[in-house]
């Protein structure tokens, strides 16, 4: 009985059932299984992380945002004062968190891969890009590129879900694709 | 110092030295007591969660969310485990307790520490939630009191490390410590490491919200935050496993079908489950895919090989132990004839099929690298641990009170009927509560949000009504756990205060959880053998394994299926 010591002093050498060997092997090759999917996904899958990221202070990577903003503003989302920015297919896209914004909204086309840039200006955030459902965490202080492929159109919204304080549920962007 | 005092306990033979009998009662009471107050502040979270009721006002309901994860994940559990790994080792090796007084230590650093950090965030500013994740700063009070209760945790550790040396000097037993102990034992030892990524992490902090230190990376300390974070879950892990093998043990005598198996894969455990803590950083910036790949699958899943092991050999040896009592008709006669109305099984057999199929499964496709960028930080994830952690390990530590509290207290439960119930209550309302976060999380709800309707936000975002919907359920099937959870507390504390005194012959022989075995002489145990011994196959538990098997497999490739249907990321 497992609370007492085991019947047997030497236990290291009782024969194993055969269910149970049967089972540690099925068990087993279900794990590397699942473990080699992974790197098959990297090889063969369309969303992985490609895993570039830099450090970068919160003013260096406002100024890139900023700079953007003014070269591709084409709006504004609504009467909120923030800018809807179209970059040309092929430059670098920034966007960043911070308490309780995602800034600038984005007008993205379908089928186009962007190099989006992700950083918080102050404290943790998350991107989640909904209905879609991609969730990526924003850490202030490191930029992270992610190359975006939008396969649908329409509106989209940012939500965060990082708790980020008191605003953390009011904390929402736009990301606009049209058709090309 | 061989001066301890013994009592002989009449149900099990066991050798109980008084202090440890003391101690015991005080972590258990202590953590039950902790599991109201974190279970009060769960209901109001879900009462807040549920969108037709919106319960709290913002602020409380972050505050509330912060009290509710620290006071049932750390004080509730770790006070439980405390208690476990003296009776593990003083009581079941029939020895004394090694230094009792630091035991004492152990309880009172705790306490206070729990205390502190209560009054931390019952007084505003430190709503961070129990991660802390820097640079949002709580009070210094907030860390300082974790960090006491951690450290009196590692002295509890300690203890219990004495105690097995002890009973091994002492000769209180012979061969090789129990299967339960060594279960106890890998729980002790993954405490001790998570104990020290806590103090690396935690103890900068708290110099940093007092001023000392003006900056901590906030990736350096999610990734080490989660080494104390993630490994800790894994303690619950290897304390829960144990208590299932107790359990079965006890109620059914039933012996593990191969000591060989079962120790390995506790020792798997030890090898490979301090990492994972990349499961919480796999779409953060900064780490690479080898090593998320690496860490996330506890090497080749080899920890999840380990569980899946327990898996089949904890109903496997009930299955075997009831086959020798003679329940062999068919596949299942061994499952049908089992003491259901017992809370001490049916909670055990509950949070063994729960914690697999809803905690284990959920666990393996989140912790996938890419699979996580469809749920990371969605309701999903409190959805997952709600299936390891409350349906897994609360409802476990539950079916063992049932046992535990009349045993040590030799009182008789003061509501047997509704023991009966208590663990359908919580355990299937809980196991709701888990798949209908899940089934919000797959819809984008996140974590830790007090208004889903957006109604605040400058721009707008709708849910789909399913989405609301299963967030109102989730209210309802809230409350339906939380009946289950009160019907527990009061039994327990009423046990203890008014429960009838029982008659030193134990006279209850079914609810009361029924004597496993009179006092074991050393000869007794040289009549006993091998679980799996003679024509012991277990086919019924097999089938359950496939049964899991087939499950897991489909839910994982649905999930890949899912994530496939995604925008493209590269
Ligand atoms: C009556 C019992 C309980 C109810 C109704 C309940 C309900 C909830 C709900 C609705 C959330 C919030 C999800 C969110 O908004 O992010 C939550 C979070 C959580 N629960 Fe529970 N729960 C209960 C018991 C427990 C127990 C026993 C444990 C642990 C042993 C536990 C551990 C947690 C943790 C760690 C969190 C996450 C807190 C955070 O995000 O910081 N819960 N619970
Ligand atoms: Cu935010
Ligand atoms: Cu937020």
């Amino acid at each position: 009985m497992a609370i007492f010591p085991p019947a047997k002093a030497v236990w290291w050498n009782e024969p194993v059932e055969k269910s149970e060997i049967l089972w540690v092997v099925i068990a087993l090759l279900w794990s590397l299984f699942m473990f080699f999917m992974m790197p098959y996904w990297h090889i063969t899958g369309k969303q992985n992380l490609s895993n570039e990221a830099y450090r970068i202070s919160a003013d260096a990577f406002a100024e890139k945002t900023e700079a953007m903003a003014d070269k591709y503003t084409v709006g504004e989302v609504g009467d909120t004062g923030v800018p809807i920015v179209a970059p040309p297919v092929g430059t670098d896209v920034y966007l960043y968190g911070r308490r309780w914004e995602w800034w600038p909204a984005l007008k993205f086309k379908k089928g186009e891969t962007y190099r989006l840039h992700l950083s918080s200006l102050d404290w943790l955030h998350g991107f989640s890009l909904q209905p879609v459902n991609i969730n990526l965490q924003v850490q202030p202080g490191y930029e992270m590129v992610v190359n975006i492929t939008p396969t649908t159109s329409g509106e989209f919204s940012i939500l965060c879900n990082e708790y980020c304080g008191i605003g953390h549920h009011t904390m929402v962007g736009k990301i606009y694709v049209t058709d090309k | 110092m061989t001066t301890a005092l013994f009592r002989t306990c009449p149900d099990t033979g066991f050798k109980i030295d008084l202090k440890v009998d003391k101690l015991i009662k005080w972590n258990a009471v202590t953590a039950i007591v902790f599991l109201m107050v974190g279970g009060v502040f769960g209901l109001g979270v879900a009462m807040t969660r549920w969108p037709a009721v919106h319960l709290l006002p913002a602020d409380w309901f972050y505050l509330a969310l912060t009290a509710h994860g620290v006071d049932v994940l750390l004080v509730w559990l770790i006070f439980f485990e405390m208690a476990l790994l003296y009776f593990c080792s003083a009581i079941l090796l029939n020895s004394r307790l090694a230094a009792p007084k630091v035991a004492w230590v152990q309880y009172g650093m705790m306490l206070v520490g729990a205390l502190i950090t209560n009054v931390a965030i019952l007084q505003g500013d430190s709503s961070v939630m129990f991660t802390s994740y820097v640079p949002m700063k709580a009070a210094p009070a907030f860390y300082l009191g974790i960090i006491l209760f951690a450290v009196g945790a590692l002295m509890g550790c300690f203890v219990f490390l004495g105690t097995l040396y002890i009973a091994k000097k002492e000769k209180t037993y012979e061969g090789s410590i129990p299967l339960v102990t060594f279960g106890a034992l890998t729980a002790c030892i993954i405490a001790i490491f998570t104990i020290g990524a806590g103090a690396v992490i935690l103890i900068p902090t708290l110099l940093w919200s007092m001023d000392f230190i003006n900056y901590i990376d906030p990736l350096i300390y999610k990734v080490i935050w989660w080494a104390l974070g993630h490994a800790s879950q894994q303690v619950n892990v290897a304390a829960h496993i144990s208590v299932w093998y107790a359990i079965a043990a006890i109620l059914f005598g039933a012996k593990p079908l191969s000591e060989k198996v079962s120790r390995t894969a506790f020792f798997l455990y030890i090898l490979f489950l301090q990492l994972a803590s990349a499961h919480h950083l796999l779409v953060d910036p900064g780490l690479s895919s080898e090593y998320k790949i690496f860490n996330t699958s506890y090497a080749l899943y080899l920890a999840v090989l380990a569980s899946m092991i327990h898996g089949l050999t904890v109903p496997g040896a009930i299955e075997a132990a009831q086959r020798k009592k003679g329940y062999n008709k068919g596949l299942f006669e061994w499952l049908r004839k089992a003491p259901w109305g017992n809370p001490v099984f049916s909670g055990m057999f509950l949070s063994l099929n729960m914690f697999g199929f809803l905690g284990g499964i959920s666990g393996v496709m989140m912790g996938t690298e890419q699979l996580n960028i469809i749920i990371h930080n969605t309701i999903y994830v409190p959805g997952h641990f709600h299936g390891t952690v409350v349906v897994g390990t609360t409802l476990a530590f539950m079916a063992f009170s049932y046992w535990l509290v009349p045993t040590l207290w030799q009182r008789e439960l003061v509501f047997p009927k509704l023991a009966k119930w208590q663990p359908y209550l919580f355990g299937l309302g809980m196991g709701m509560v888990s798949v209908l976060m899940m089934g919000a999380g797959t819809l984008g709800v996140p974590r830790r949000l007090w208004d889903m309707s957006y109604s605040d936000a400058a721009m707008p975002y709708e849910f789909p009504a399913a989405a609301f919907l299963m967030m109102g359920l989730n209210g309802v099937f809230a409350l339906v756990a939380g009946v289950g959870a009160i019907i527990f507390i009061v039994q327990m504390v009423g046990t203890v205060m008014w429960g009838k005194k029982k008659v030193p012959a134990a006279a209850a022989p079914e609810t009361a959880a029924a004597p496993a075995a009179p006092a074991r002489t050393p000869e007794a145990s040289a009549v006993s053998s091998y679980g799996s011994a003679g024509t012991m196959e277990v086919p019924g538990t097999f089938v359950l394994a496939l049964i899991f098997l087939v499950t897991f497999m489909l839910y994982y490739f649905v999930n890949w299926k899912y994530l496939s249907s995604v925008w493209g990321l590269s």
